[in-house]
């Protein structure tokens, strides 16, 4: 069974049409890879779908946006990878 | 309908909140100025108001379901097909299915058949924003003209 990082990699490499080559863990979705927010909301609902989970967007923006959180906290790959298995965690127990 | 002012829907035949699933009704008009260049002498409804259609279904569908908190705007479109042509008098019924309400946006599934005949299907997804200022109104009019404030909210 692939990792969550080799899943979501493939995905972003898909959706966003960018080399999986280039694809770390520590590469930031949106300054490393160019990922503008349309095309996250696309790779958000391949995530949400893989993973049978509800990335909550919303609430990391507004985070972000209120300067509560800075934005590598969400968007470098291992973050969103640890908040992923996270989420996945939850669901299951 | 009234293409040339985009109200695609004509009337909402139900909105089933158990299984996020919305059907509407059309009727194509018989004379449109969209018909004078779309095309002249042979009038089809362009596949780009086909579409528009499919979308207004699905954005009728996610505010009733979202209880008009938050409006729902296009943002891509997915395995469009475009099955057979449409002239004027047709009468066209439309569904669209909530396939996936994630956080910020939605995705939908939608079709319009006519007596029957599959005209064309696609995948819809919207990102969901706060309504604009006075959105609010114009939507909630819209709703009730097609009569799915009564229904919904």
């Amino acid at each position: 069974m692939a990792s969550t990082f080799e899943t979501v990699a493939g995905i972003i490499s898909e959706t966003a049409d960018i080399p999986r080559e280039q694809i770390t863990p520590e590469s930031h979705a949106i300054e490393d890879l160019g990922i503008d927010s349309l095309a996250f909301l696309d790779i958000a609902f391949a995530i949400d779908k893989a993973f049978g989970i509800k990335l909550p967007l919303e609430q990391w923006t507004q985070e972000v946006n209120e300067g509560k959180a800075p934005a590598e906290e969400y968007f470098v790959l291992k973050n969103l990878v640890a908040r992923i298995d996270a989420l996945v965690a939850a669901k299951q127990s | 309908m009234r293409l040339e002012y985009f109200e695609m829907i004509d009337q909402v035949t139900s909105l089933d909140r158990e299984t996020k699933r919305i059907e509407v009704s059309s009727v194509v008009p018989q004379e449109s100025p969209v018909f004078e260049g779309h095309f002249p002498g042979h009038p089809l409804v362009p596949g780009v108001l086909l579409t528009e259609t499919m979308a207004q279904a699905s954005g009728y569908l996610v505010l009733g379901l979202m209880g008009f908190t938050h409006m729902p705007f296009l943002m891509g479109v997915d395995k469009a097909r475009f099955r057979t042509f449409v002239g004027p008098g047709t009468v066209l019924s439309v569904t669209a299915q909530l396939e996936h309400e994630g956080s910020g946006y939605a995705v939908t599934k939608a079709s319009i058949t006519a007596e029957g005949k599959p005209i064309c299907d696609a995948e819809l997804r919207f990102r969901i924003m706060p309504f604009p200022e006075g959105m609010d109104g114009l939507m909630r009019t819209q709703a009730k003209r097609i009569g799915l404030l009564e229904e919904s909210v």
